[in-house]
């Protein structure tokens, strides 16, 4: 019976993310998550010898209405450093399992004596590092989106002895059934989840989020192996496999391998940039823009983190109604890397009322650029660089970008003259037909608005 | 190796794998504009470990205290990852 409940709940589950494929479905698909959830609690409360209703209870009530809050009072800005808070969360509530398996494991229907298989170490073990890797990995991920806390270098060398150190105890853990190398197992996982994300840039993050979404999930699975719960190792499947996706797809747009993003520096390119000190760029004022777009046909927003940090979303949205009064079509151009987290910009948008129907992904828009007179491009920069197809050298060089440039004006937002995360020369800055406006991309859009 | 693959471990693996082929293909179908509300729903979804604290509280001692704030840990973010996906997608479906 009870394992008749946790199969519905995992049904729902599927059907969850199944719901995600279009927006109609999507709403449908949430509630279908929460009933599997509801059902998923009902039959643990049912089943086994949990005992303790009273304690259960507010633990959960308590919980709850933190959740319930946070959740509620976020901004859609800082949506990436809560996303890596709550992953910490689960990485955190996986390793005191795994701490109270350890402490007794026959209580949980596993058999610890000698004769009894030293498999479920295994399990726990890595249970318990995949699940410790994740809560130290994403504090310190939140920590760095949360106030552009810095980024220390971590030598190399220091990541191969700790993760050595972490196999040994590990080893120690199955092998020598030694009682600290458990202890030591959790704790040189915490340090190794914070020597791993503390030299990632910001601009890496999207993949660094989506992989501790995956570490997240795998550390469930780890769990559910322990315990024997197949709901556990289905749902951590999901979730494991989900966050995965979400890494590759988004390294691809980078051009990068993971183990790039994780293990290589993305300081500076190879070649020494050219002095651009004498070349000389357009510098527009809000007036001449403004004239720009409204003689304008067809305009493309190019979104990226600046608008997101400058909270210009809703400027944007009204400039683009009052182009739209105009006859004039506005569509926006979201590049998969934008942001700084998978979809950021996406939601960033909808939060300001852009229908759906005008939001373009990198492949649909790119060949709209010849024929549009305008690109709007809103602090973003490495992803528009050209130097990414031509420069075979630079940092960037492979990376997918949206083509701005084949676009008969560009209108640059950007808060100064300074290169991208990737310390790449953008050569479209001092193109002829290039306006740069500087300042904060909000009250540059509110000015033009003015204009219009 | 006779006790390494025993009845149950073998189940479970069969479980995990094809789960995560369940996985793979449903959430390649997944449209990118959806991406920031796949990952909230996930880490929602993945906090389905609570379960496994419910066990943990049923112990005594230091393994209760250790299971009750593992079950609040994971209620903070079942709630609150239902609660910002729902609100994520409220903003998505009103802009249609």
């Amino acid at each position: 019976m009870i394992d008749l409940l946790y199969l519905m709940s995992s049904i729902c589950f599927v059907l969850a993310l199944k719901g995600l494929s279009s927006a109609d479905s999507s709403c449908a698909g949430n509630l279908c998550g929460m009933s599997g959830m509801g059902i998923a609690l009902l039959a643990a409360y049912l089943g086994k010898q949990t005992g303790n209703g009273h304690l259960i209870f507010w633990a959960v009530v308590v919980g709850g209405a933190v959740g319930l809050s946070i959740a509620r009072k976020v901004s859609m800005t800082d949506l990436p450093q809560m996303i890596a808070g709550f992953h910490s969360l689960v990485g955190l509530a996986a390793v005191l399992i795994a701490c109270t398996v350890y402490a007794a494991p026959d209580q949980f229907g596993i058999d610890a004596s000698p004769d009894g298989g030293w498999f479920w170490r295994v399990e726990m073990g890595i249970g318990a590092a995949i699940g410790a890797i994740t809560f130290s990995g994403s504090v310190i991920a939140f920590l760095k989106l949360q106030s552009s806390y810095k980024w220390y270098h971590v030598h190399p060398a220091l990541n191969v002895f700790i993760t050595v150190l972490l196999l040994c105890s590990l080893a120690g853990f199955v092998l020598l059934k030694n009682s600290y190398s458990f202890s030591l197992a959790v704790l040189t996982s915490f340090a190794l989840g914070t020597a791993l994300i503390m030299p990632i840039g910001g601009a890496d993050m999207p993949v660094i989020v989506s992989l501790l979404n995956s570490c997240s999930g795998w550390a469930a699975a780890g769990i559910g192996f322990t315990l024997h719960n197949d709901l556990l190792i289905i749902t951590g499947a999901l979730v494991g496999a989900s966050g995965a996706i979400l890494s590759r797809i988004m390294c691809r747009s980078m051009n990068r391998t993971l183990g790039n993003v994780i293990f290589g520096s993305c300081h500076g390119s190879l070649q020494k940039n050219t002095d651009r000190k004498d070349q000389s760029f357009t510098h527009g004022a809000p007036e001449e823009a403004a004239f720009l777009l409204k003689n304008a046909t067809s305009v493309i927003v190019v979104p990226g983190y600046g608008m997101a940090t400058s909270h210009a979303q809703h400027a944007l949205r009204e400039m683009g109604e009052a182009l739209k009064k105009r006859g004039i079509s506005v569509r926006y151009a979201i590049h998969p890397v934008a942001g700084r987290m998978p979809g950021h910009m996406n939601v960033l948008l909808a939060e300001a009322n852009v229908p759906y129907e005008d939001v373009f992904s990198l492949d649909d828009i790119n060949r709209e650029f010849p024929s549009c007179d305008v690109a709007y491009v809103v602090g973003a920069n490495d992803i528009t660089n050209p130097a990414a197809k031509k420069d075979e050298l630079c940092a960037i060089y492979g990376m997918p970008i949206l083509e701005v440039e084949k676009a008969k004006v560009v209108l640059f937002l950007k808060r100064s003259m300074g290169t991208g995360y990737t310390g790449v020369d953008n050569e479209l800055f001092y193109a002829p037909n290039t306006m740069m406006l500087l300042g904060d991309a909000r009250e540059t859009t509110e000015a033009i608005l003015k204009v219009l | 190796m006779t006790n390494l693959f025993t009845e149950t471990t073998t189940h479970e693996l069969t479980v995990f794998v094809l789960a995560c082929f369940v996985g793979y293909y449903v959430v390649w179908r997944v449209t990118p504009a959806l991406h920031a509300p796949l990952m909230s729903v996930t880490n929602a979804v993945s906090s389905v470990i609570i379960i496994g604290a419910f066990f943990s509280v049923a112990q005594t001692g230091t393994a209760r205290i250790c299971g009750s704030v593992a079950i609040a840990l994971a209620a903070v973010n079942i709630f609150g990852g239902f609660a910002i996906t729902h609100r994520m997608l409220n903003m998505f479906h009103k802009n249609r």
